[in-house]
């Protein structure tokens, strides 16, 4: 089963892409997380927060599928 | 009224819809790249009152995205600058001019006199403090921010909903995030996320469901898509914000506005429409200013005059060199008099000024 995950402002830059599937399939967030620092070391000094099918979810939250979004906040105005 | 037989033919709004937006009240915090089209919206609408809070002025990389401003606004207050172009459009409603700072001391004053805030804002800083005064007062917010191409929109405090907070705990680390005059932004981005901002504010007067609480939009120009994430509310959050209600007040000096007051040139004074001098020096000091447009009221007097004070014009006070007027306007904010500045340079700046005039 592969990941699917979504990248929200900046940490689409730090990603170099909006959207992307990973090949592996983490069981927790945390371990999603860990994943992506070590893919993408940067995304660690960013604030973020993550949604799996448009649900707010901390980082013990098990991942059974469904579309994983990072969310940055925005202050632009 | 012809001028909202548009909204009134609607069967969602009919008169009783338009009553209620006439009745209604709305502080916009930020005049910029959101606050600009939310303004124009909100008072094209016909919402009652309407208050508008920015210390800053209008600079040439504003015009691309802000669009209540002209070339002839530059170098003027925001708040100001707007509350004329929005008078012409509306007339028939009242627009509040703050040229100031959004500050924990004078916020919940400013705050406490309206229904709704839209936060328009521009950093994060002042962002956590509409939220948490929000909460203390009980009101909601309509939140629009904004990166590059794409924008997030919520309404929050809204009847028990999820806060700010309860979205992002707390301000991310100074590095983090950085703002539009570094990075760049699509002028009309703002324009459609602050629509959609006034589009939540004209719902939540007309008592209509489906008010974006709980969930945050986030919209990306670029492919024209949206996304809805749900915040559920976070209960320890929202607890400690009134937890530390007490170091907020602290921060909140009585009835005071302790905020800087704006300053305002000899060169932009002397250009301004609708201006109205006042000489806050004691009777006989030097340079003598004659002007056509000035009244005299010495500072020590100025609070028992204010009634004299035509508060529809743009006050600029004036004193020796400019540091006793800087009082001046912070007392007349006080009096809710918030269209002031205070004169730099004062008369000593003035009167060459007026000399090369005359010549």
């Amino acid at each position: 089963m592969s990941t699917n995950i979504k990248y929200f402002g900046l940490l689409a830059e730090i990603t170099s892409c909006r959207e992307e599937s990973l090949g592996n399939s983490p069981s927790t967030v945390n371990e999603l997380l860990e994943l992506l620092f070590e893919k993408y070391p940067d995304l660690k000094e960013k604030d973020f927060r993550v949604a799996i099918d448009q649900q707010l979810v901390t980082e013990d939250t098990q991942i059974t599928g469904g579309e994983i979004a990072l969310l940055p906040p925005f202050s632009g105005g | 009224m012809n001028r909202y037989s548009r909204h009134i033919v609607l069967s969602e709004i009919g008169p009783e819809g338009q009553k209620k937006l006439s009745t209604a009240s709305v502080m916009v915090v930020g005049a910029g790249g959101l606050g600009c089209p939310a303004l124009q919206y909100l008072v094209a609408a016909g919402v009652g009152t309407i208050g508008i809070i920015d210390h800053d002025l209008v600079e040439e990389s504003n015009l691309q995205r802000q669009i209540l401003f002209g070339t002839s606004s530059l170098g003027t207050n925001k708040a100001m600058s707007a509350k004329k172009r929005l008078a012409d459009l509306n007339p028939t409603i009242t627009i509040n001019a703050y040229p100031i700072q959004l500050q924990a001391q004078n916020a919940l004053d400013i705050l406490s006199g309206y229904d709704i805030i839209l936060d328009g804002t521009d950093n994060f800083e002042t962002r956590y403090l509409i939220n948490d005064a929000a909460l203390l007062l009980d009101k909601p917010v309509v939140f629009g921010a904004i990166y590059k191409f794409e924008g997030q929109v919520s309404v929050f405090n809204y009847k028990g909903g999820p806060s700010y907070r309860c979205l992002f705990a707390t301000p991310p680390a100074g590095s983090s995030v950085a703002n539009c005059s570094e990075v760049g932004v699509l002028g009309v981005l703002p324009g459609i996320i602050g629509c959609m901002q006034a589009n939540e504010v004209i719902k939540m007067i007309l008592g209509m469901a489906d008010v974006l609480s709980g969930k945050l939009l986030c919209y990306d120009a670029r492919s024209a898509s949206t996304n809805f994430i749900s915040i559920a509310r976070n209960e320890d959050r929202i607890k400690q914000v009134f937890d530390e209600r007490d170091i907020f007040l602290q921060n909140h000096s009585g009835s005071n506005y302790s905020c800087e007051p704006v300053e305002i040139s000899v060169e932009d004074a002397l250009k301004m429409e609708d201006v109205q001098f006042i000489d806050i020096r004691e009777p006989g000091e030097l340079p003598f200013i004659q002007l056509p447009e000035c009244i005299q009221i010495p500072l020590g007097s100025l609070e028992q005059s204010i009634s004299e004070i035509n508060s529809e014009k743009n006050i600029v006070t004036f004193c020796r060199s400019g540091i006793r007027s800087k009082k001046a306007v912070s007392l007349l904010i006080e009096n809710n008099i918030t269209n002031c500045y205070s004169l730099k340079g004062g008369a000593l700046a003035l009167e060459p000024a007026i000399k090369s005039l005359i010549k």
